[in-house]
């Protein structure tokens, strides 16, 4: 068969690319390996538009064990245990089927875990929404809550943090992020590059179906009005049968029967056979008719480009494969030999006793298409002047709008449909600054958070940039932890527009500079290009996941007040930065202006001593100060042990509004007994930190001297129950 | 004393409760449920999960599985068997406890902390809860809403087969601290002869202060005494 120009097209391969294709193979490829071409070379499964700029980003420290390639990123967090983890995008997918799109995004990443020896412990998500009053915002909210609860809740895992936002940039293209941890064995990693010739490959796990098919062709290209036509590449979930597929996989790795272990992802068995091959420099052959079908009749071309879920490839060392067989047969699992590795360097299909394809593996990864692209600066927004009227806003209704609103309330509408307790080792539950999870038997833990920057980084990329990363942070060692190292997703828009390149260069850049001066690498990450919906676009939205250790557990903290009659610190330097601040969104409706700068000095200094502060214990509670300022943060504070705060305005020269609602960042508030005030007091001046006590806490009321008193419960009704209201459900 | 665990394919809970059980000095072994005969034990534990993935009605695929059988002899012979979340859901399939589990009244999966008010305390699973009738557990579950005809929930009642009932920090049993829907509140009931107990509350997730709580060791030392 001809390949003719729309078939080429139709395939996402521009014709600058196809010449490439005739050129690295010497000769027309046939349809099968067109296809195979185009989910190789599509920019989901190639990164050619950001791999230029993501090379730049730091990806190393002393705990680092394996950085960005390998399916997950791995730190050592002491005591032989190690950290499995990694954030991947399901945008596309799930804004054409929230429910199936959510749910396997949680199911991918999983994957991405496991496959690397580790058991999953928690999972997290960032999840973002058009404006709450657009009509496809409700589906698309609840489809994405309950996909995403379906799958983490059956497999298991505790879904441990998240959050959730709502911008009118997310319209026609929603942000659904998953992230998932697993814990391993320092000695027990297992990776994706084959080694040796003449080892059976094996396909295990799930049958293949037609689902799916196209599905990362899919995610690397804009929606028009026809998205509703791209159903069919959404891949349906199965989360018994991951679970099944987890614990036999789990009890395979015990001994050493494995070589290499890929999960089909994106692209299925086209990428995890072509990955494993490449990265070990051999060559692989499968014969299709050994690949279990759900359908009948299908087609080479279907069987390699069908991302049906819940499979595996497996390359086992010789003897090994009748032990494996037994196991996966215990759990019902297919199990089939459909392969061996070779010494040719080349992909070769066979289908019915013929060869159908076969092409160097080089052509298919090292050899595919990078793209050095256009881009240019972006025009950062500049200060201009806000609402005149503003100083005369009442303090206290002003905090009432913020907190009420949809992005500054409480989530717990959302996390109550997660299992947030399975596996018995939850110590902090979603709605604290991080997650925290016990490593099992242990008396230590990690803090997990996810966040992510819209506003700050569409208002100025680079400084945006820097602050989601300081914020991740931030939000680990508000728990005591130590912050190790980061997963990240950058959502963007369309690469091919040098603005949007702007956007990812530019933000890529403040990634980096953030990263690298907290010791904060990145270890694993994904890229989601191609967020834009006929020529509009979705804010930069760089999504990270950030991991920490806490050594002992008795050192962690909360955010809630423990104690009436405690001392208040507001510590870091606050200079009222109201620019892009929830109170000027919220309640003045004004979009304008630069986001808050970040020091990172300061970042680190204040940071590293709030660490101090808490691991000699002599706070009882911290929260870090970020969207919404310390008004939002205190109350966020007082609200889960009932228990209030009476500050006063220091004397300083800003106004009231700049103090209580600015953004300026790398701050944190403190409770602190009175027996410990001293000691604190000592340990910040010593290391130059600006602070300042505001007050006491107190019983139910929050107050602010001269201003405003207010009784919590009236306070926390606003707070508790946007969702609910949202979706007309009684409380 | 000595515990069988069975397993499930789509078991999730069988790790959490062994653990559970092993604190508390209970020998446990895991079951796989395709076994036909039941090791030596005194305790039976259903765990939670989503057993076959719960596909066809939570807990039926498993009530027919090959364990069931030497389940239904051990009760026979007064041996203790407790079930939790699907494993409730399981024992009500299995038709040894009755009642329906339908899905929770606002038809999403609910994840959260609950107070219990313990209604029976005169059985083997509850004992030391005597001192402690207002307590605080996890729920975690999308079908818990049990569901009985006036008949059944009167000889509920009136033969004090009822185990837990939700409530609110004070311990009152009302319409607002119902999470699910249930009839009467109902979270956990006993068979008439009280050696078997279904409850939708997870108390191996809260048996540690530092997991906010130990309101679920109580069950698990009640258990010990003999």
């Amino acid at each position: 068969m001809k390949i003719s120009t729309e078939i080429i097209n139709k395939h996402g391969i521009s014709s600058e690319e196809y010449k490439k294709i005739i050129h690295l193979i010497g000769r027309e490829p046939n349809l099968l390996e067109l296809g195979i071409f185009s989910a190789m070379w599509n920019e989901h499964c190639s990164y050619k538009s950001s791999k230029k700029y993501l090379k730049t980003l730091p990806t190393k420290n002393v705990k680092v064990i394996q950085g960005p390639g390998e399916n997950a990123g791995v730190i050592d967090i002491e005591d032989n245990d190690a950290l499995v983890f990694k954030i991947e995008s399901h945008n596309h997918p799930s804004f054409i089927e929230p429910y199936q799109g959510a749910a396997t995004g949680v199911g991918g990443i999983l994957r991405d875990v496991f496959t690397m020896g580790a058991r999953p412990i928690a999972t997290l998500n960032s999840i973002h929404f058009g404006d709450t009053s657009h009509p496809k915002t409700k589906n698309l909210l609840s489809g994405v809550v309950s996909g995403i609860g379906g799958y983490g809740n059956c497999i298991g895992v505790p879904t441990i943090g998240g959050e959730v936002k709502f911008n009118s940039s997310y319209n026609e293209n929603i942000l659904v992020n998953a992230m998932a941890v697993g814990l391993a064995k320092k000695n027990k990693i297992f990776y994706s590059k084959a080694e040796g010739i003449n080892k059976s490959v094996i396909y295990v796990g799930s049958k293949t179906g037609r689902d799916g098919i196209h599905g990362a062709s899919m995610a690397s290209a804009e929606f028009d009005d026809n998205a509703e036509e791209k159903k069919p590449t959404v891949q349906v979930g199965d989360p018994f049968t991951e679970k099944l597929l987890l614990e036999a996989c789990l009890e395979l790795m015990k001994d050493d029967s494995i070589i290499s272990i890929q999960d089909m992802g994106a692209a299925g068995l086209t990428s995890s056979s072509i990955e494993m091959a490449s990265k070990g420099n051999i060559g692989i052959e499968i014969n299709l008719n050994k690949v279990p079908c759900r359908e009948k009749n299908m087609t080479p071309y279907e069987m390699m480009l069908s991302e049906s879920q819940e499979r595996m490839l497996l390359i086992l060392n010789s003897g090994k494969e009748k032990n494996a067989e037994k196991i996966f047969s215990k759990w019902g699992l297919d199990f089939s030999v459909i392969g061996k590795t070779t010494n040719t360097k080349n992909l070769v299909l066979i289908f019915d006793k013929k060869e159908v394809a076969n092409l160097p593996l080089n052509s298919l990864s090292k050899d595919a298409p990078v793209y050095d692209r256009k881009w240019k600066k972006s025009i950062n927004s500049k200060k201009i002047d806000p609402p005149k009227d503003f100083y005369n806003k009442d303090l206290y209704e002003s905090l009432k709008i913020v907190l009420s609103s949809a992005n500054n309330s409480e989530k717990n509408w959302i996390w109550e449909q997660y299992d947030q307790t399975v596996m018995g080792d939850s110590i902090q539950l979603p709605g604290g600054d991080s997650g925290v999870i016990r490593i099992h038997g242990k008396n230590k833990g990690v803090a997990l958070t996810v966040d992510s920057s819209t506003h700050y980084c569409l208002a100025n990329p680079i400084v945006g940039g820097k602050q989601v990363v300081c914020e991740s942070w931030r939000n680990l060692i508000a728990v005591g932890s130590t912050p190790i190292a980061i997963t990240n997703c950058l959502n963007f828009g369309n690469p091919e527009k040098e603005k949007i390149m702007g956007q990812f260069v530019e933000t890529i850049d403040g990634i980096t500079q953030a990263c690298t001066y907290l010791d904060y690498p990145v270890v694993s990450g994904n890229v989601s290009f191609y967020n834009e919906t006929k020529n509009k676009s979705i804010s930069p939205t760089p999504t990270i996941g950030g991991v920490g250790l806490i050594k002992n557990l008795n050192n962690m903290v909360t955010k809630n007040f423990k104690e009436i009659g405690n001392h208040i610190l507001i510590i870091g330097k606050t200079s009222g930065h109201l620019y892009q601040s929830e109170f000027f969104r919220e309640v003045l409706d004004f979009k304008e202006g630069p986001p808050p700068e970040i020091n990172l000095f300061n970042e680190k200094n204040n940071g590293l001593t709030v660490l101090n502060l808490i691991s000699k214990q002599l706070v009882n509670s911290v929260h870090d100060i970020s969207s919404g300022g310390i008004l939002v943060a205190l109350s966020e504070m007082c609200f889960p042990s009932k228990i209030g705060a009476k500050i006063t305005l220091p004397k300083i020269n800003i106004k009231l509004h700049e103090y209580l609602f600015g953004e300026d960042q790398s701050r944190y508030i403190a409770e602190v007994k009175e027996e410990n005030i001293e000691k604190v007091s000592r340990i910040l001046n010593d290391n130059s930190i600006y602070f300042e006590n505001i007050g006491k806490t107190q019983e139910k009321y929050m107050e602010v001297k001269n201003e405003f008193k207010a009784s919590l419960d009236e306070i926390e009704k606003l707070y508790k129950y946007w969702f609910h209201n949202y979706f007309g459900e009684s409380i | 004393m000595k515990s069988s665990v069975i397993v499930f394919p789509g078991s999730n809970c069988d790790r959490d409760v062994a653990v559970a059980l092993e604190k508390f000095q209970i020998k446990n072994q895991m079951v796989w449920h395709n076994e036909t005969i039941l090791p030596k034990c005194d305790l039976v534990v259903l765990p939670g999960g989503f057993s076959y993935g719960d596909y066809l009605r939570t807990g039926c695929i498993a009530s027919k599985s090959k364990i069931i059988n030497s389940i239904i002899e051990h009760v026979k012979k007064g041996g203790l068997v407790l079930g939790i979340c699907n494993g409730f859901q399981i024992l009500i399939e299995t038709g040894l406890l009755p009642g329906v589990l339908l899905r929770n009244k606002k038809l999403k999966f609910l994840s959260k902390n609950v107070f219990l008010k313990v209604i029976n305390t005169d059985n083997r699973f509850c004992s030391n809860y005597k001192n402690k009738d207002i307590i605080k557990l996890p729920i975690a579950h999308n079908e818990g809403n049990f569901f009985a005809d006036d008949s059944l929930i009167k000889k509920l009642e009136d033969r004090n087969l009822i185990a837990f009932k939700y409530c609110d920090s004070q311990g009152k049993v009302e319409k607002i601290s119902n999470p699910n829907g249930s009839s009467n509140n109902i979270a956990g009931i006993l068979n008439d002869k009280k050696n078997i107990l279904g409850m939708m509350p997870h108390p191996e997730r809260l048996i540690d202060p530092i997991l906010s709580g130990e309101d679920g060791s109580i069950l698990f030392t009640s258990l010990l005494k003999s």
